[in-house]
């Protein structure tokens, strides 16, 4: 509403594997405006947690720019940088790896305060630190303050981490699977945790996940992006991407999802894919990079030119030379 | 030695017995527990990871055990093929196995009986399927080693069978049969784990998180997979699974488990439907679906209980909104609530009231 708050303009990032080049992010721009949830939505080695790395500062593109509030973060200067990597959080998929199980919750969370000058007191980080415990439900604080990371649940983990990432009051918050290594009875609880943060402190998201269903439910006002071997297929709104995917691989991965509905799930209409087998990101298809599986492959099309990302209707974007015809590369 | 007749010894005694009360009638069994507890020795403490659990298997039956991690679905699964670790010990309790109208008492059985018993009668797929093939061998070799140590030494007729086995589960059989573990993508390795846990015929097998870490796709293929295979082969499933979807594509029956003990056990659809215990009522409520309305969501408040210090009386009180001051008391038996459906809580007619307004609503 208030404009684009986060943009990636046209963003690759390779790695080295051995003599090779491995194409983990290909060609991906996308903005994300100010209030926003965009969820990244795909199945694992597609490249979204990397394009997370890439939007939190912590990876460098091979090639593109990343603009924050229009500016391009990697041109910015020493102080510019620091404060985008204030403005911008990360909270990890894993939180028995994220936290340092040596140091006190207390600790962990007045170490940001202190390094970034938010307070300079004990006492002052204190209150701080029990207002932020309040804000992810782990009341009282006191309870919390002195005990280490082994003494808590995998929930009450992640609630930390997300305290941690709120300690330097970010704008804009990377959630990489957050919720996915917490058990399945507590996970409503994060993610509405989450969405109060998004109403009451105005944070964007950037939230990270292989769950479609976890994708609608806390991105409904949002939107998806579907990421299939390093670029965005189809990007709409949350509502219409989950009743009317375009893009064969969203149609795939939606009709091939298991759900907890005994009748819905055994009755689901399927599409059948031509081929099981993920291609390699070192020898990856030619053209599309989905042709050797998409159901609707076109011969003399979709193994000759790559799709790109092209506006099919109202904030929906599709990659794909059936859907959206004469927008080849 | 041939067929699969060969390796369990018939038994020194057959066992007669109470059948657990929820044996679906005429219906014969493949597996009975009966009374089964099992605890793990730490520092801590005793772990009571499986309390008192009595179930029947049903012939060609698919049984799913869910619950959250800690609940003791894999420990209850490792019991009945006498697998556990060390630490831990079957306090009490019979499994019995029929096969041929003869009964074997799994705990008692010897320990070469016991080898026969695994893979050839009970196989079981583990949770970390994916390391669970030996990476400096071909999966021939490894077919070959499993059909050999179980005295099915000809090699052709194994390689039939492995052939067989790997077309049903889509596979390119004589590739895959040549290849190296590594070779082979996280999708390929479970399903030859499936046609692997099939190579001796077994009646029963166990399958514990058979998706968890499988990409969509892929856990489209394996469900699709699992579903042919029991249609072709006629073995009973037991399913351990947090994942609620699981269950309700595969299984015909559903038992949760918490802290330990089944809480409610009954039909698929019974249980997904029409649930009579808070904990699974809890469960259902906390899964999104992507077809259909936007459901409304709710955790289930607090976290699973310490199998060490566990909370009075019922152990699921502490979390549960229908509590009173009888759940702090006492823990209720599994109790009959509908046709094959049981339920161990002292309010599930509470819980009944409750869907059958808000449907109404």
């Amino acid at each position: 509403m208030t404009g684009k708050l986060m943009e990636l303009d046209h963003v690759s990032r390779t790695f080295p594997v051995g003599n090779l080049r491995v194409r983990a992010v290909n060609n991906v721009s996308l903005a994300i405006e100010r209030g926003e949830i965009l969820c990244l939505v795909g199945e694992s080695g597609c490249g979204k947690t990397t394009t997370g790395r890439i939007v939190a500062g912590l990876l460098k593109p091979t090639a593109g720019r990343i603009l924050f509030e229009g500016r391009d973060i990697w041109a910015m200067d020493d102080k510019g940088f620091k404060g985008y990597r204030k403005a911008v959080q990360i909270v990890h998929q894993d939180p028995y790896a994220s936290l340092n199980p040596v140091h006190s919750i207390y600790k962990i969370l007045s170490a940001p305060l202190f390094r970034h000058g938010l307070a300079v007191t004990q006492q002052e980080a204190q209150i701080k630190i029990r207002e932020l415990l309040q804000i992810v439900d782990l009341t009282p604080p006191e309870e919390f303050l002195d005990k280490y990371p082994h003494q808590l649940s995998g929930g009450q983990r992640q609630r930390i981490s997300v305290a941690r990432a709120l300690t330097v009051n970010p704008r804009f918050i990377v959630a990489d699977e957050a919720v996915s290594m917490v058990d399945v009875s507590i996970r409503v609880s994060l993610l509405n945790m989450l969405s109060r943060l998004k109403d009451q402190l105005g944070v964007t998201f950037l939230f990270i996940t292989h769950d479609l269903a976890l994708a609608k439910y806390f991105a409904w006002e949002g939107r998806i992006a579907v990421m299939y071997l390093g670029c965005i297929v189809e990007v709409a709104a949350t509502p219409r991407l989950i009743n009317d995917p375009s893009h064969p691989y969203s149609r795939a991965l939606l009709s091939a999802l298991p759900e907890a509905d005994p009748e819905l799930t055994r009755t689901k209409k399927r599409v059948v894919l031509r081929s099981l087998d993920v291609p390699s990101l070192l020898d990856l298809p030619s053209g599309c990079t989905f042709h050797p599986r998409c159901p609707q492959f076109r011969e003399g099309l979709c193994e000759r030119q790559a799709p790109e990302l092209a506006q099919i209707g109202d904030n929906r974007y599709v990659a794909c030379h059936l859907v959206a015809p004469g927008m080849a590369s | 030695m041939e067929g699969h007749k060969g390796g369990l010894r018939p038994p020194n005694q057959v066992i007669k017995g109470g059948f657990a009360p929820l044996t679906p009638r005429g219906a014969d069994t493949t597996l009975s527990v009966q009374d089964l507890w099992v605890e793990y020795r730490t520092r801590r403490g005793t772990v009571k990871a499986v309390r008192g659990v009595s179930l029947d298997l049903c012939r060609g039956e698919a049984l799913a055990l869910i619950g959250e991690s800690g609940s003791g679905k894999t420990t209850l699964g490792l019991s009945l093929i006498r697998l556990i670790p060390r630490s831990a010990r079957i306090r009490a309790g019979r499994v019995i196995y029929r096969r041929d109208g003869q009964e074997y008492d799994v705990l008692s059985l010897g320990s070469e009986d016991l080898r026969q018993f695994r893979w050839k009668e009970c196989a079981m797929v583990f949770q970390s399927a994916l390391n669970a093939l030996n990476p400096v061998l071909k999966v021939w070799d490894q077919v070959y080693d499993t059909a050999s140590a179980h005295r099915q030494a000809y090699a052709h007729r194994t390689r039939q069978r492995a052939l067989d086995l790997l077309r049903l589960v889509q596979l390119d059989p004589e590739r895959v049969l040549r290849s190296y573990p590594h070779e082979l993508s996280g999708g390929m390795r479970q399903r030859v784990l499936l046609a692997m846990s099939l190579l001796l015929d077994p009646q029963v097998l166990i399958l514990d998180e058979p998706t968890t870490a499988l990409d969509v796709l892929t856990q489209r293929a394996i469900i699709d997979v699992l579903r042919r295979l029991r249609k072709e082969l006629e073995f009973s499933l037991i399913l351990i699974s947090h994942d609620l979807s699981l269950a309700a594509e595969l299984a015909d029956r559903v038992a949760t488990m918490y802290a330990g003990a089944i809480v409610e056990i009954g039909d698929v659809y019974e249980t997904f439907y029409r649930p009579r215990h808070p904990y699974t009522l809890g469960l259902l409520r906390a899964v999104p679906t992507v077809t259909g309305q936007m459901r409304d969501l709710a955790s289930i408040p607090g976290c699973p209980p310490d199998l060490v210090n566990m909370p009075s009386g019922c152990k699921f009180h502490p979390r549960c909104p229908y509590a009173d001051s009888r759940c702090q008391e006492e823990e209720l038996e599994l109790a009959q609530v509908g046709r094959g459906h049981a339920a161990a809580c002292f309010h599930w007619q509470q819980v009944q009231y409750e869907l059958e307004a808000r449907e109404g609503a």
